[in-house]
This record gives structure tokens, sequence and C-alpha cells, in this order.
């Protein structure tokens, strides 16, 4: 919890007037049991009824400052802790944004949606409690020991046991029901994770009648959640009790004991009662301390699952000194030198000992069957993950030491899986080029053989796509991603498998289109489709990570055994060799 | 509002009826607890009677009252927590049911609903608002409950004590109430627009965060932040309104609880001087004004959780209200057995009602016909699964299975007769064996290997350190797209059903595996309807019929031979691949 203070930096003013105020409150509430004592020993044993309602009016004015200074108080508490919440919100989305693919595979998304979601307003309701309750219970529980000391020194010891046991249960009920708060988390991020499955497969489910098991099994994940909570729950309901009891035992000794000082002529009746109002007084504010750290409990809990994410750095560093200068015209546009990569140390290699280059404008097919290696090879290229050995090069410069942006800007990437933003459809060309022309937008659209559909919306490039682009088929999609990353305006362009909804003659007029449209461009193209790559000026055939050719379409068709293979399940003996 | 939100407490309500046998012992406790607390002062004020002056103090006395005050609280303690035991109990058990019930109405509502809203909004429903309530009902019952238990009981104690002071009490402390209740209205509002607000929040995340690949790709995190930000200052501000105003309820009944203490303290002063109360009565009073009001302070606490809770509970239950798919017809049958035969007349269809999609579409499919379904994109064939398996309702005119009109059956059984491989695969959090059996939970061993062996799977599920234990989820990286849709047609493999629906299943299994795949497809299409959305020629070629759609209508119909020597559209479409 600690660690997440520097949020609240730019609310420092907030942050100290908040308590402040509660702890000017607190005084004025401290004072009332002393003046009614005085109201009992003066007022009464002298019959002094001006002096009453002297001092009633005195009790109504402590209470107007309290108001006041209340309110206070609580604007500026919810004002830190609000802008606490916003600005972590914002960090840690920027943080997750600067993770790599590994990392964000590696914590997985479900969890960090709930912990930037979820988690930071328990930590936000934690912060505002603090504000509110944290200074002003202790304060009010020593301020109770002070005047108590005032009254009888002798008395007070039983206040300080008091205390001190009410703090050592305090402190077992808290320590044992932690670990049990995370537990209730993690329950809660799979029911999250149920949840969003049966949102995202409702088809495959019902299409197999399963709903049933569904709700079983959501049923069984809600349960395990609730049993944890009524643990947590059975230990927190101690805390009461407990504290009532040992509380109630002071006040017992309080009249015990004070009955002797009394008799002694140490102490009058009143302020007998006015220490049985102290302790009452101290029993409230341990009560709401109690809860308080209920609510920080639960909201460290939080923290340390929020700093966990933070925790998690990205294992990329961008390059920090360069220089277009270096750029070098006459390289190839992009090579690979002997480049390894496996996602993870333990595993094979996914890639190994690539070699290969792509000259300006050229096409460039990527074949091979399913675990190849195929996207693992062109994600390499705008640096989504980091080569393990060998090294990748654009234009003549190695992807690591390019700043992120210059090597993004260069390269566009139109995924396996079409993924578009809610929004119009001119707000998701932009993406690539936030100032890009209804021009530009429908040259791109264009090249990617969307115009036409685009054009017949009532709305053209207005027209709002909804989430994942459910009010567009597949193709269309697909078609629209492919636009979206030419608004770019790439160096090199990355089909990742990106033309496997479109039939075929779509397909063959965007190539084509590309071809005369983009000539500058450098193309990869990873298929499955012979047809798509037949073409290409250079086709790399990978199989099990490595490259068994690189050629063109003839050369390797005679010369390369599993490209063959491939050709002939798809295409007849004279559709091989037809141009 | 006040009507609104008695509505929404009444449902609230009604889902704890389950725990009613908890709720009375709950209501026992809470009476035994607060008759106990409010008699211990009582008992103090004794002993402090017993306490005159110097050298005037009643040892004797006060002893037996002490001990009567030690075994009271022992009980008060042993009560209340067995009352926060049944609480708990209570709580957590109704936001369970709470979930539950919003989850079952997510099995049945049409997938309308599901493909229209925001996923993450719908999640933050499910998630998020349901803990709201569950909090809003813990604190309920907790204070709620024990508050006005509480303040009736303080009063039948004030008025066994002393009747004046008691009417002062009673007659001051309801302006609490009316600040509270004041408070509680202005800030509902600003508690629904934090919801809001807080559910369009996780949206964008959901959306930016799944899709993390596109966002880098495009070097979009620098707006993506803007967004974010801009839907957090939002947040922010409305978030600021709701805790501030929720917050001033405390600080003004607690105002007005100082006005209460300080008139039974001027009051009591008054009667004690006059003689009608003694001094350990009227500590016993002050005490009471503390206990008769705070109930008041907490309950305009809880009034505020509660009002969070409300707008809370109104989102959860919008999911729980939403309409459900039109339910099968009291006399639908359930489809057993089906000869294959499937016939559309007439059939008219559009997502929205301005843009029609499939007009006057008509087909008649034989049984055992394999049907291609083939043409641009966005010429409606995926639309035509979502009509075959009921997803959505045809507009107007009938699709017959079998010769039944399939509104007359009932939908599972009319899913249950197609074996589904989607375009875009769908993995549960489980393991491989356990998606493999998705449709039949009780397979064997054999039966899935088997399975698997005939969707080429087996040997890709063999490599993995844990095989068929492995566990995979919708996420999970550690098998390719290939392998998922692998392991997606395994899963139909195993059931096996009459009649199939294939949308663009090999699109992202590769070449060399594609040919065993078409294999094994033969073999399980032999004898059974087939629809397949096919983009690859060999698919096509071994389809009994083809249909060429475009726009919406069917515009070219036969075998591959007939279609070429017709010289359409078809032949245009299937040319163009060899032009180049």
């Amino acid at each position: 919890m600690l660690k997440l203070v520097k949020y609240l930096k730019d609310y420092i003013k907030e942050t100290i007037i908040g308590p402040l105020f509660k702890l000017l409150e607190a005084c004025f509430e401290l004072i009332v049991p002393l003046v009614m004592a005085n109201i009992i020993d003066i007022g009464i044993k002298n019959n002094d009824t001006g002096y009453i309602f002297k001092m009633g009016g005195i009790m109504i004015l402590l209470g107007i400052l309290g108001l006041v200074c209340s309110l206070t108080a609580q604007y500026f508490a919810a004002k830190a802790a609000l802008g606490f919440g916003t600005a972590l919100r914002n960090e840690m989305f920027s943080h997750i944004n600067s993770l790599s693919f590994s990392e964000i595979d590696k914590i997985g998304t479900s969890t960090l949606i709930t912990r930037l979601t979820s988690d930071i307003n328990q930590a936000q309701v934690g912060v505002n409690l603090v504000l509110r309750l944290f200074l002003r219970s202790p304060f009010i529980v020593v301020g109770a020991i002070i005047m108590a000391l005032s009254i009888n020194a002798r008395l007070t010891l039983i206040f300080l046991v008091v205390t001190l046991f009410i703090s050592v249960v305090i402190y077992f009920i808290m320590s044992s029901s932690i670990p049990h708060y995370k537990n209730v988390q993690n329950k809660l991020d799979r029911v999250s994770l149920l949840t969003r499955e049966n949102l995202t497969g409702v088809r495959v489910i019902r299409a197999f009648s399963r709903q049933k098991d569904e709700i079983k099994r959501f049923e069984e994940s809600v349960d395990d959640l609730a049993k944890t909570q009524l643990l947590v729950g059975k230990i927190s309901a101690l805390l009461n009790p407990a504290t009532y009891t040992i509380l109630n035992a002071g006040i017992i000794a309080v009249i015990w004991f004070g009955g002797f000082s009394v008799y002694g002529g140490n102490n009058t009746q009143g302020e007998v009662i006015a220490l049985v109002n102290y302790m009452s007084q101290i029993l409230l504010a341990l009560l709401a301390l109690a809860n308080l750290i209920i609510a920080i409990t639960r909201a460290s809990a939080s923290a340390i699952r929020i700093n966990e994410v933070f925790a998690v750095t990205s294992s990329m560093n961008e390059g920090a000194d360069f220089s277009q200068k270096n750029i070098n015209n006459s390289a190839p546009k992009v090579e690979f030198r002997n480049v390894s990569f496996s996602y993870n140390e333990a595993e094979e290699d996914a890639l190994s000992d690539i070699s290969f280059t792509a000259e300006n404008g050229e096409t460039i097919g990527i074949i091979g069957g399913t675990g190849a290696g195929k996207s693992t090879l062109v994600n390499l290229i705008p640096r989504f993950y980091d080569v393990t050995g060998g090294e990748v090069l654009i234009d003549g410069i190695n992807v690591k030491e390019y700043p992120f942006s210059e090597l993004r800007r260069k390269i566009s990437v139109v995924p396996q899986k079409t993924v578009l933003f809610s929004g119009t459809i001119r707000e998701n060309m932009q993406w690539g080029k936030k100032d890009a022309t209804d021009e530009e937008i429908y040259k791109a659209l264009e090249i990617a053989q969307a115009r036409d559909f685009v054009d017949v919306k009532p709305e053209g490039l207005d027209t709002v796509i909804l989430r994942g682009g459910r009010n567009l088929s597949g193709g269309q999609r697909q078609r629209l991603t492919i636009a979206r990353a030419l608004v770019a305006q790439p160096e090199i362009l990355i089909l990742d498998d990106s033309a496997s909804a479109l039939d075929f003659a779509t397909d063959l007029r965007l190539r084509r289109a590309l071809k005369i449209l983009a000539p500058k461009i450098t193309v990869f193209i990873v298929s499955q489709r012979v047809s798509a790559i037949k073409n290409a000026d250079k086709i790399i055939v990978l199989d099990n990570g490595r490259m068994v050719g690189a050629g063109k379409h003839d050369e390797l068709f005679e010369t390369c055994a599993v490209y063959k293979e491939i050709c002939l399940s798809q295409l007849s003996e004279d559709e091989v060799k037809s141009q | 509002m006040k009507e609104n939100n008695n509505k929404v407490l009444k449902r609230i309500l009604k889902f704890t009826r389950p725990y009613i046998g908890y709720l009375c012992l709950a209501l026992v406790l809470a009476v035994i607890t607060v008759s106990t607390t409010l008699y211990a002062p009582v008992l103090v004020g004794k002993a402090v009677d017993l306490i005159i002056s110097e050298g005037n103090v009643d040892f004797q006395g006060i002893l037996p009252v002490l001990l009567c005050l030690g075994v009271v609280i022992a009980i008060t303690a042993l009560s209340q927590w067995l009352m926060g035991l049944c609480t708990n109990k209570i709580t957590y058990n109704t936001a369970k049911d709470i979930r539950t019930a919003a989850f079952n109405r997510l099995q049945i509502v049409p997938l309308k609903f599901i493909d229209s809203n925001q996923h993450g909004d719908i999640l933050s429903r499910v998630i998020t608002d349901v803990d709201q309530i569950s909090d809003g009902l813990l604190m309920g019952f907790t204070q709620l409950f024990t508050g006005v238990i509480t303040t009736l009981g303080t009063i039948v104690f004030m008025l066994s004590i002393n009747f004046a002071i008691t009417v002062i009490v009673v007659i001051i402390t309801p302006l609490s109430l009316f600040v509270a209740s004041f408070i509680a209205r202005r800030t509902f509002n600003m508690f629904r627009l934090q919801s809001e607000t807080r559910g369009e929040l996780t949206s964008l995340v959901e959306e930016m965060i799944s899709n993390q690949k596109v966002v880098k790709a495009f070097g979009y995190e620098k707006e993506a932040q803007s967004q974010f930000e801009e839907i957090n200052l939002r947040l922010q501000e409305y978030g600021l309104k709701a805790t501030f105003f929720s917050s001033i309820t405390n600080p003004a009944t607690r105002f007005v609880n100082g006005v209460v203490y300080t008139a039974v303290g001027i009051t009591g002063a008054l009667l004690a001087i006059n003689g009608s109360i003694s001094v350990g009565q009227l500590s016993a009073f002050l005490s009471y004004a503390n206990q008769y009001t705070k109930p008041f302070n907490e309950i305009s606490g809880v009034v505020a959780e509660l009002q969070n809770a409300f707008a809370s509970a109104k989102r959860v239950f919008d999911i729980i209200d939403e309409e459900s798919e039109e339910p099968d017809s009291p006399d639908a049958f359930k489809l057993t057995e089906v000869d294959g035969s499937v016939s559309l007349k007439d059939v008219e269809f559009s997502y929205r009602a301005d843009t029609k999609l499939i007009d006057n579409f008509n087909l008649s499919v034989k049984p055992g016909q394999r049907i291609a379904i083939v043409g641009p994109t966005g010429s409606g064939k995926t639309t035509i699964i979502n009509l075959l398996m009921r997803f959505y309702d045809v507009d107007s005119g009938e699709i017959m299975v079998s010769g039944y009109p399939i509104k007359e059956v009932t939908r599972n059984s009319l899913r249950s007769m197609y074996g589904m491989v989607l375009q875009e695969t769908w993995l549960k959090t489980g393991t491989i064996r356990e998606n493999i059996a998705y449709g039949k939970p009780d397979a064997t061993d054999e039966e899935i290997v088997k399975a698997a062996k005939l969707a080429h799977a087996h040997s890709f599920i063999r490599r993995l350190p844990q095989g068929y234990d492995t566990p995979v989820s919708e996420y999970t990286e550690n098998i390719s797209q290939g392998e998922k849709q692998l392991l997606s047609i395994a899963r139909v493999m195993l059931v096996m059903p009459p009649m199939l629906i294939l949308d663009e299943a090999t699109s992202s299994i590769d070449t060399r595996t594609e040919i065993y795949i078409q294999k094994a497809f033969a073999r399980m299409m032999e004898g059974r309807t087939s629809f397949i959305v096919a983009h690859r020629l060999s698919t096509i070629k071994e389809a009994d019929c083809i249909l060429v759609m475009n726009k919406g209508n069917i515009i070219e119909q036969g075998t591959h031979e007939e279609l070429l020597a017709k010289g359409g559209f078809y032949a245009d479409l299937y040319n163009s691949q060899f032009e180049m």
C-alpha cells in the first residue's frame, strides 16, 4: 500500500487538510464529556440553572464547529482519494501499454482488467477512509487517555491496558484475514473469466446445448467464492464482540477502582461518569478503526495485486541513440541474419537459424505447416518479440536500435485475428495516421478492396462499427484491417494470414492492387494458400521452425519437397504450372 | 425514484428468501444483542449511584451489580458474533444467487443482446455491480437491522426511566433522518453516473488490453491513453461528487446527535436538580442518547451505501430482466431423428431494420447433400448459419428440417442435429480432454482419442508436455490458432451429429494437414447433410451443390462443372484465381 502513496503527490494539500480538519473535529468531540462532568459536578451540585444553560450553549457551539470541520475534511479527503485513483488508473493503463507481449501473455488479460478496474477502486476506497478516519481514531484514543490522565493518573492504567489488549486483538484478526482477502479476489477473477468466456463462446455453447453445464460450472465457481468469503467473514465477525468485551471489562474496572478513589476523596461522582464516557469514546474510536482496518486490509490486498502489475517491467528497451543518418538505403529493406527464437527459454526453438533478405518493393511469401513458425517469423520484424539469437535488420540497422515509434511507423501489420474497435470506420482507419484525410483513406480502401462496401453504407466512412465489428462480415472486417494498415503508409506491410476470409477473386484483386498502387511497399504475405504467394518475388518455406526453401515458385516446385507437397495438396498439376 | 428504489429493494429481498431461516435467527440475535447492550448502561448507572462521595461508597452493593454486568457483556458478545455469522451467510449467498441469476439469463438471451452489447459492460455488471450489492446488503443487515432495533429498544428503556427526556429525544432525532434522506436522494444520481462511467471505462480497457497486438502495431498507445484519461477524468468528477455527497451524511447526523446529547444533558441536569432522577440515571440517559442516535448515524451511512447498491442492483436486474429468446413453444417437440432434408422458403432477414440483408431466399436441400456456400465476402454466408442454427430468427418465411418447421421443435434438439465448426475458434478454460468432450461430457478416453485422431489433432496433443490434460483457454498461447481449429474439429468429430455446418473451418489449418482433414470430413459427411461456407477449391469441388451468393441472394446454384459451363458469376470467380 505504501508504494502507492506517490500517486497522492498532486494532492498533498488535500491529503494534509483532510485529516487536519478531522483532528480539529475530534478535539471538539473530546471536550464534550468534560463539559458534561462540569454540569453534573457544578451545575447540579450547586443547583445553578444558569450555569447548566451556559454549558449547554457551549456544547451546541462545539457541535457546529465540529460539523464545519468535518465537512471540510470529507471534501478534501474525497478529492485526494479520487485524484489518487484517477492518477493510479492512468499510470497503470500506460504501464500495461508499455509491456511487451511476452509479459502480457504471462499475466493474462482478464486479470489485468480486474486489477485495473476493481482493485484500483478498492485502493481508492481505502485511501478515502484512511484520510477520513485513520488519524482521527487513534487521536481520539490518545486524547481520551490524556483526558483520563487529567482526572486520575492511576485509573489511566486501565485505559492503557484496554487499548493494548484491543490492539493485539485487532492485529491478530487482521493478520489472519489478509491472505484470505487475496484469495477472494483470485476467486472473483475466475468468476470474471468464466463470464467473459461465456460471452465470447456463446455460439459454441448453444450449438452444443451446454448452457446447463456452463451454469453448473459457474455455480461451482461462485459457490467457491462464497465459501471463501464466508471464511473471511467468520474471522472478521470476531472483531466487534472481542473488542466490546475487553472494553466493558475496562468499564467494570473503572467503576470498581473509581469507587475506591471516590471513597478516598480523590475524585467526584461526575468524574467517574466522565471516565466511563471516555472509555466509551475509546470503544467507538477503536471500532471505527477496526472497520477501517478491514477496509485497509482489502485495499492492501488490492494494492499488492496492483503492485504486482507495476513490478512487471517490459523486457524490451527502445533504441536510444537512433539517427536517420545511419539508414543505409543500399542495404536490403529487411534482413534476417541467423535468427533463432524461442518463446520460452526452456522450450525448443520456434525458429532456428533463419537467414534471408527482402529488397525494397519485393513481395515475400511465407508458407509452411501449422506450428512451422510463420507468424513467429513476421512478429520479429516489428519487434513484437526479441530474437534469442542472430539479428533482424531494417535498412541495415538492427531493429533493437530503433525507437518503437520509428520502427512501427515503417511497418504495418495486419494480424491473423481481425480486430476493429468500436467507433466509426473513419476512426478505425485513422489508427495508423491520426490526420489521414478522406482521400488517403479512400485510396487505402480501394487497394484493400473495401471501397465498394463502404460506399454502399448510407453513412459511408461515418458508419459505426459495433464491438468487434459484429455488423460486418469476416471478409469485410479483414479488408478493413488491411486498409487500416495501408492508411499508415508503411514501408513494410505484413499480411499475417490476413486474407483467409477473402474469396480468391477478392484476394487476387487485392494483391494486384497492392503491386500497382503501392509498388514501393515491401510486402510479407503469410498464407496457407499457394495461390496467394505463388507469384511472390521470393517464397520462404518453413518447416518446424527451419527454412527448408527460399526462391521463386517454379524453382521451389522442382527443388523443395515440402513446397511441392503443399502445392499438390491444393492445386492440380495444371494449375501449379499455369501462370 | 423512491418508487424505483422500493422495487429494487423488494427484488433484492426476494433473493434473500431462501435464507429466511438465517434471517429470522439474525433477527432474534439482534434483539438479544440490543437488549443486553441497552441493559448494560442501566447497570453502570446503578453502580454509579452507589458511588456518592468521599467515604460514602457502597462496595457491598456494587459487587453484584458489576458481576451482573459481566454476564450481560458476555451474552452480548456471543450473540453479536453469531449474528455476524448469520448475516455473512445471507449476504454472500444472496450475492451468489444474484450473480447466478444474471449468468443464467445470459444463457437464454437472444444472441442479438450479446452481439450488440459491450462485453466489458456486461462483465462489469456481473462482477463489480454484484459486489456492490453484496457490500450494501452486508452493511444493511449488520447496521440497519440492529440500528432499527436499537432505536426501538432505547425508547423502551428510556421510557422506563423518565418520560420527559424521552419525549425530547424522540422529537429531535427525526431531524437526522430528514437530513439523511435529503442527502441520499441527491446522491443516487451521482452513483448512477459513476457506475455508468465505470462501465464505459471497463469496456475501453477490455477492448484495448485484449487487442494489445493491434494497439502496439499501430503505435496507438498514446491515443488509447488519452481516450482512457478522458473517461477516467469524468469518472473522477462523478466519483468525487458521489463520494463527497454521500460522506456529508455522517457529519450532518452526528451534529444532530450532538444537539440531542446536549438537550438530554440540560433537561437531565434540570430534572436532577429537582430530584426527579438520580445522577446515575442521568449517566445512563447520556449513554442512551449516544446509543439512540448512533443507529441514525449508521443508517445514513448505510443509506449511502445502499444507494450505491441500488444503482448497481438496477444494472444487474437489467440483465436479469433482459428479454429471453422467444421460448420454445409449449408444444415444441424434441427432434430426435432427422432425414437430413432442409428447406428455406421465402426467408427474409436483417440484423437491423434499416438494412435488409437476406431477401426472398429459397433453398431445398435433399438428405445427405453437401452444400458449399461461396460468394464474395459480405454476401450473407455466415448469416445463413445464424438462421439454420436458430441463433437468430427469420423475419419472415420458414426454415424446415426433416419436414418440420424449426420453430416447432426445441432449440436444443435442433442444434444438436448440427455439428458446427466456426471460423472463430473458441475453447473453454479447461483441459484439452474437456474441450474435445464438450459435446459429450461422458465420452470415454478411447472415444476422445479417436476423435482427436480423426481430426489429426492427436499427434500435436501427444507432443504437449501434459498431453490431453494440458490446460487451454481461449486466451492461451500454448497452442496455435491452427491447433485450436483442429481441437474444435475434434469436438465435432466426437459427437458426429447427422448434419454439419462448417464455416471456413479450415482457413487457418495448414495445407498439409488440410488434405487429411478433408478426407476425414468427407468420411464424416458421408450420408450427412452438410453446409460449408467455403473458400477452398478442393472443398467446393467436392460439393453436391454450390450456392453462389451475392448480396444476400443465391444467384447461381449447381455443381462445379455445371457452374463453370454456365460461364456466370462463379466461373468468373474461379477463373480469376489463375489469371495473373
